[in-house]
């Protein structure tokens, strides 16, 4: 008896044992080594070798040009993706918000690419944004327009990469305004039918406030979604040309092999950034957001 | 005015929605086309939509670019691997958060939650050190055993769980059930949903990974499809697109094949991630 009380009492700890040495192991354990590392100079070679250097690393970090560079990357990036998705994927929404069957087979065309590996998608972008033989450029010219050098210049690099993400992620997040938009009772549309209210006031009186917790959640997985942003970066361009789409992620790694130290420096400064903007986003916007 | 309006309208609405399902789904047509062109059709303005003879033979051009089998072979054992180990994990974890109590389980609870916060673009660097100590750079485990703990999948689960009624499980109790039977014979059973939706969200995100195996891995006997692809760029030559489009098609095809056959479940599992 006494020994099936003491496995009663032991018996959650052995259940969730396997995942919180997943978790302890494979992300809090690195989280603390990360931050350990960003104080040393560290040598690959010779791990002995390494040197504590207190703060050298972050001083080095916010003294060098580069950082800055991809830090306002990274922004500019991020601010790009999340208003052109967030307008783009509500406008779409609504307009395919009605339960028929084309609309649902639409929803599903645009989500397609959502699931697609980020290297496909952007294996045949960079091929669409081929200056010579690209079918972009085809496409201008037949409209008379002049064609682009897209990914092979530093002043349209980034919004050829911005557009890529866009287009990929567009789906996704079109499916949750709608399933949003479903969830309100037509009980309240029929209430403002009555009142006479204008299709423009309906949407920004009863329906803007009532998916703005569904809205708020996207903004905030997509600005997060979008600081880590490497994939593309990595494939489509190399951080170039000059340095032009190197974002935060990129970064890190380009140092991740020859200064072990000073890539783990950027990659804490990285994680308080990801932590910033949760915090931030949830003190600032829940007190805007209209919850149920 | 309006009443003509009445009658464009809906043709003109129709042919909207198709122009911008085009836009979505074109590319991956032109990518099959070009996988099927020749290098010279390539090259033509305009363009060869349709290539006057298929090219098969690309497909072996990009297949035998690199150790193909090789690469296959290493996506289909992670992705697999991955799922199962999450999946034997994740059940008895989500079972003790949601239906016992015990001393420090808020704790360990937000644990969960903080893991499923912190990228691994943050903690990549920690983890190949660690893992390249234990000597196991040059096996699959390190694109396996760090995502032993699927934190959101134990989250969804325990909300699964917590609404499979008590009185379920205190009725099996009293006919002398364990625990363990508890689990596989009713618990199991009643959230599969929630497993399906959690398996088809891993089959996606490790079949398409490309970040983690770039950066774990430093020979080809342990890389996955996506990056022997993307490869493909640096070994068959940059104006090679026919070669590399076909490559492509071999990347994408699994992931649409599933897609076409569980579409309204893998749309239920994103949408239901995004909701809760």
């Amino acid at each position: 008896m006494d020994k099936k009380r003491i496995w009663e009492a032991v018996r959650p700890y052995v259940m969730i044992l396997p995942a919180m040495t997943g978790i302890v192991l494979f992300v809090l354990y690195p989280v603390a080594y990360l931050i350990k590392l960003s104080f040393y100079k560290y040598n690959l070679m010779n791990k002995d070798k390494s040197k504590f250097i207190g703060t050298d690393n972050y001083t080095q970090i916010f003294s060098r040009e580069d950082f800055y560079t991809a830090l306002l990357n990274t922004v500019v990036y991020t601010i790009g993706v999340v208003v052109l998705t967030l307008v783009l994927s509500l406008i779409i929404a609504v307009w395919l918000n009605k339960r028929k069957r084309f609309n649902a087979i639409v929803q599903a065309g645009i989500f397609t690419p959502h699931i697609i590996s980020i290297v496909s998608v952007a294996l045949v972008w960079m091929w669409l944004m081929e200056p010579n033989h690209g079918l972009l450029n085809f496409l201008l010219k037949t409209f008379g327009l002049p064609g682009s050098t897209w990914l092979q210049n530093s002043s349209t690099a980034m919004i050829s990469i911005i557009i890529v993400s866009v287009w990929q992620n567009i789906g996704y997040y079109t499916l949750i305004i709608v399933a949003a938009l479903q969830s309100i009772p037509p009980s309240i549309y029929e209430a403002a039918a009555l009142d006479n209210a204008s299709k423009f006031q309906v949407f920004r009186k009863i329906t803007l406030p009532l998916i703005s917790p569904q809205l708020f959640f996207i903004l905030i997985i997509m600005t997060i979604g979008s600081f880590k942003v490497f994939d593309t970066v990595k494939i489509m361009t190399g951080g170039g040309p000059n340095g032009a789409t190197t974002t935060l992620v990129y970064y890190i790694y380009e140092f991740r092999t020859n200064s072990i130290g000073y890539a783990s420096a950027t990659g804490v400064v990285l994680m308080a950034i990801i932590a910033l903007l949760t915090v931030v986003y949830f003190r600032v916007l829940s007190k805007k957001v209209h919850y149920q | 005015m309006s009443f003509e309006w009445k009658y464009v309208r809906a043709p003109l609405s129709f042919l909207l929605k198709a122009i911008v399902l085009m836009i979505f789904i074109f590319p991956f047509l032109w990518m099959i086309s070009t996988s099927l062109q020749t290098f010279q059709e390539t090259l033509t303005f305009p363009p060869t939509w349709i290539p006057s003879i298929p090219q098969w033979v690309n497909f072996s051009t990009a297949m035998n670019a690199g150790p193909f089998l090789t690469y296959a072979r290493n996506s289909i054992i992670v992705t697999f691997s991955v799922i199962l180990i999450q999946v034997l994990v994740m059940i008895p974890a989500a079972y003790a958060f949601a239906k016992y109590r015990f001393a420090g389980k808020e704790i360990l609870f937000s644990f969960v939650l903080l893991a499923f916060m912190i990228p691994g673009q943050v903690t990549f660097i920690p983890v190949y050190l660690m893992l390249a100590d234990w000597g196991l750079i040059n096996s699959l485990l390190p694109q396996i055993l760090p995502f032993m703990a699927n934190a959101f999948g134990i989250f969804l689960l325990r909300q699964y769980f917590m609404q499979i009624p008590q009185e379920i499980i205190e009725s099996a109790r009293l006919d002398n059930a364990s625990e363990f039977k508890i689990i596989w014979k009713i618990m199991v059973p009643m959230s599969m949903p929630a497993l399906a939706t959690i398996a088809l969200f891993s089959f996606v995100s490790h079949w398409n990974d490309y970040f983690w195996p770039l950066v774990m891995t430093d020979s080809a006997a342990v890389r996955p499809l996506t990056m022997g692809i993307a490869m493909l760029r640096e070994t068959e030559g940059i104006s090679n697109w026919h070669i590399i489009m076909a490559g492509n098609v071999v990347l994408v095809i699994p992931i649409l094949i599933v897609y076409l056959f569980a579409s309204k479940q893998i749309v239920k599992a994103f949408v239901y991630s995004g909701i809760k």
